[in-house]
């Protein structure tokens, strides 16, 4: 309406802020989930926040976010201390946050989504005034998104470009970015970290980013801070510091385990054959079409792709938890179905992403989880029927110690023990004895730096010892470091495979994009 | 802080075992706790229900006691009442074990005792008792055993829902009983109450010596103990807590869950069927509607109460067969109707659902980590 209001408007949209936080301390009960970290973003910049899982990354972010209230410690923006009761309050200050996942209502047009993420949209909409807002506003942004079709028809790329725009056209100017990329293929997550850098640039914006791609911290940001176990472990600017030496901030000094070496193999026999495989996802809709893989003695064939390209309908197709629609497998040339028989006479052993939910009983015990391949089978069970405890246990207690899984005793129920451990024990048990075929999803997805090593050296040592590995992984670096043979999947489909030797980053992006 | 050495991680939390039997203990004592908490609990709101009525809540408890437990003749009621329980509650029980929800365990028992009653009638006259009461035997688990495996097929391979599948059942198997009661198998001796004609006294299972309860009890005990030993000590058990537990896990591990659903919901009906049998055989001598008496229904709380352990059914049905045996002398003494007891029953399940959400809450039960 007026002149002066229009000029303070204008005045904020092109303000960054600066947030800091000073001694910021949360418990949750006895647990210290976050001490005394104190970091600094300085405005116009993007800054990593690097951790392991558990660090207190979340936790920190949420107490900016007014999602938790710290037990003591205060934010301050543009230097001036400011109380954040809730996520209204955080808004009201500029902070705004995009999350891993979408929170887009996918059956409406990013218009209808923008309009509608407002604090108080109005009762009755006048929607030609609101487009007419809505294209100027895109005109101020350096990216693009169509805005009269339905969010569901957007690609990945769109939609979290959309989640930032959101954040923007609430006049928020301090993102919080919580892993921005894991949805993206590297092309589009080049260019969505490019473009935001841009505005930072342009004194628009301040990011605050979470991640665990060093390549991302070196190239696209100003500063770090990394936590470790809930306190500061270090920050600097990029360029300044090493990725050693991030990293070494991140891991503290616990030992890695170094990566096991790569026996190389020659003229192997194939083992493990999907021929012509066709799978329906939940919704009855083809998710897997005429896939063909074949994977050698003595090879781990990596498969990447962004997440629900139909990677899993096809984990599930080679595991036994989902019907093929067509197409056969085989094992050394003969048919192969997952049931238990045939998984037994030819070795097959899985690690499936989320084992809570893919490959153990919550309400067992560790000792009976362990046994789940051995129960049937002599000493546990004897006379064809008769299951016997204590053999159970007896075998359990050296797997449970020959793995170092943590746990008080045999009889813990498996829903007690943390992430890494569970993880433990169902390796434990699918890689204790002879392994000829391993069928491998998102192992890591997760879990600490330790356990990660210790994952991904277990599976060159099946590898090492003549199986045949097929490992599904949405994170790329773990399969440009553990795979022979990468292959891509895409829609459903895998059109492309290579060598890893003669892999690159480039062509593995457009292949996921589906080029 | 001082830094973690590599070397010393492995030693501090290796299983022993004696930590063991302490885990399995605390687990158990929960598993005791928490019903009676919820018992506790159902009483004081059913007494508070009692005093709205105007009735004294002390008398009525009194009476439940003396009804059920206080004589030699309470508890002969009671235990005639607790046999049929234990097997309506094993088959809640068993199919419970699979993460699936059978309440229609009385339909099993209606036509397993109507179809042991019909297969009875050629062999009268001339077969031997124990001839009969074998055929009777076989053909109501048998057909109990096809009634609920039937459930675990639509449940399994079509994908409908076996709660509600096994409720509707059980109409059905009442109408299918009437229609032959009340049709081509009416006895034409009882003009009162359409039934299939009497086994006659000869042909009837008999009493444990000494006292008024028939054999049907102890079979019921020993079944439960059997079923205790089929799903904790054989590989079918086993793979069944697999199963139930978590089937994407139980599928990953190949195991055949489909012909585990199917069977475990078989042997769960034949348990139902055998009530039945015990009903006609020990009990009414004939088939008629008096067979659907509700206890395939109260089961279902029997198996709730103890938390769908085959071993823990045998007391919890003798409790609430005490509780069932108490309803008309409290219904007599006190001038309420027949339906309190079921009050107090649904109360007690309602209650009992309620503290589901107690288990690994109570800090007592926690021990350290």
């Amino acid at each position: 309406m007026s002149a002066a209001l229009d000029t303070t408007t204008e005045a904020r949209a092109h303000r960054a802020v600066s947030l800091e936080t000073i001694g910021m301390t949360k418990r949750f009960g006895s647990l210290t989930a976050l001490e005394d970290v104190s970091i600094k973003v300085e405005a116009g910049t993007v800054h990593a926040l690097l951790g392991e899982n558990g660090a207190g990354k979340s936790t920190l972010v949420k107490c900016i976010m007014g999602f938790y209230q710290p037990t003591s410690g205060t934010v301050l923006v543009d230097d001036h201390e400011v109380g954040i009761r809730n996520p209204r309050d955080a808004h009201a200050h500029g902070i705004g946050m995009v999350y891993q996942h979408f929170t887009l209502v996918p059956s409406l047009t990013a218009a209808e989504n923008l309009v509608i993420s407002r604090a108080h949209p109005p009762a009755v909409i006048d929607w030609r005034k609101e487009m007419r807002g809505l294209d100027e506003f895109l005109s101020r942004m350096p990216f693009k998104v169509p805005l009269d079709v339905p969010v569901s028809s957007l690609s990945a790329g769109e939609k979290q470009k959309l989640e930032i725009l959101k954040q923007l056209y609430l006049d928020q100017h301090f993102l919080i970015l919580d892993e921005p990329t894991s949805v993206l293929t590297p092309g589009e997550a080049d260019e969505v970290l490019g473009l935001l850098r841009g505005m930072t640039r342009t004194g628009d914006l301040t990011i605050l980013m979470i991640t665990h791609k060093f390549r991302e911290v070196t190239e696209y940001t100003d500063a770090f801070t990394v936590l470790r176990r809930g306190k500061m472990a270090g920050a600097g600017k990029v360029g300044a510091v090493s990725v050693d030496e991030m990293s070494k901030m991140m891991i503290g000094d616990a030992t890695i385990r170094e990566g096991a070496a790569r026996t190389p193999m020659h003229d192997q026999p194939v083992v493990f054959e999907v021929a012509g495989l066709f799978a329906d996802g939940d919704e009855g809709l083809p998710a897997v079409e005429a896939v063909n893989l074949k994977v050698h003695a003595g090879e781990i064939v990596g498969v990447a792709g962004v997440s629900g390209n139909g990677q899993s309908e096809l984990v599930e197709v080679l595991s036994g938890q989902r019907d093929a629609s067509d197409g056969r497998l085989f094992i050394h040339n003969k048919p192969f179905v997952p049931n238990r028989d045939h998984m037994d006479r030819y070795k097959v052993f899985g690690l499936q992403e989320e084992p809570l939910r893919n490959a153990a009983v919550p309400r067992m015990t560790v000792g009976e989880n362990i046994s789940f391949r051995i129960f049937d089978k002599p000493p546990i069970t004897t006379l064809g029927w008769w299951l016997s405890p204590g053999p159970m246990r007896a075998r359990a207690r050296e797997l449970i110690a020959s793995y170092r899984v943590k746990t008080p005793s045999t009889e813990e129920l498996m829903e007690n023990l943390s992430g890494g451990n569970v993880q433990r024990a169902v390796l434990a048990r699918e890689l204790s004895s002879q392994v000829d075929v391993l069928i491998v999803a998102n192992p890591c997805f997760g879990l600490d730096f330790a356990s990660v090593a210790e994952i991904r050296a277990q599976i060159m040592e099946q590898r090492n010892r003549g199986a045949a590995v097929l490992l599904f992984s949405e994170d790329l670096d773990e399969i440009l470091e553990l795979a022979d043979t990468i292959a891509v999947m895409s829609g459903g489909r895998i059109d492309y495979v290579v060598p890893a030797a003669e892999a690159d980053r480039t062509s593995i992006g457009r292949a996921m994009a589906g080029h | 802080m001082t830094a973690t050495s590599p070397t010393d991680v492995p030693a501090p939390d290796l299983a022993t075992e004696g930590s063991e039997w302490l885990t399995r203990i605390a687990r158990s004592a929960e598993a005791v706790v928490i019903p009676l908490i919820a018992m506790v609990s159902a009483a004081v709101l059913f007494s508070i229900f009692l005093l709205f009525l105007g009735k004294s809540p002390v008398e009525f408890f009194n009476l439940l006691w003396v009804g059920g437990y206080g004589s030699a003749f309470s508890w002969t009621n009671t235990l005639v009442r607790a046999g049929p329980l234990i097997f309506t509650a094993l088959c809640v029980a068993i199919p419970a074990r699979l993460g699936i929800v059978v309440i229609g365990g009385e339909g099993a028992l209606v036509l397993g005792g109507f179809t042991a009653a019909a297969i009875a009638i050629p062999f009268l006259g001339w077969g031997a008792p124990w001839l009969i009461q074998a055929v009777m035997f076989v053909t109501a688990a048998a057909v109990g055993a096809a009634w609920i495996g039937f459930v675990g097929v639509l449940r399994h391979y079509r994908g409908v829902n076996e709660t509600i599948a096994s409720l509707l059942l059980f109409y059905i198997a009442v109408a299918i009983m009437n229609f032959f009661v009340e049709g081509a198998l009416r006895d034409p001796g009882n003009p009162n109450k359409p039934s299939t004609p009497a086994i006659g006294d000869a042909n009837m299972v008999g009493d444990i010596p000494g006292t008024d309860i028939h054999w049907g009890l102890v079979f019921a005990i020993v079944l439960a103990i059997a079923v205790w030993v089929l799903m904790n000590r054989t590989r079918f058990g086993f793979a069944a807590r697999i199963t139930g537990g978590n089937v994407r896990a139980a599928r990953a591990q190949g195991l055949p869950v489909g012909r585990l659903v199917v069977v475990s919901c078989a042997i769960a009906g034949a348990c139902a069927g055998l009530a039945g049998f015990f009903e006609v055989a020990a009990i009414q001598g004939r088939a008629n509607a008096s067979l659907a008496a509700g206890y395939g229904f109260t089961g279902i709380l029997v198996a709730f109460l103890a938390r769908q352990n085959p071993l823990a059914i045998i007391p919890v049905a003798i409790f609430l067969g005490g509780i069932a045996a108490a309803g008309g002398l409290v219904q007599r003494r006190m001038g309420m109707p027949d339906a309190t007891v079921q009050v107090l029953q649904g109360l007690m399940f309602v209650v009992l659902l309620v503290s589901e959400t107690l288990y690994g809450r109570l800090p007592f039960f926690r021990g350290k980590r």
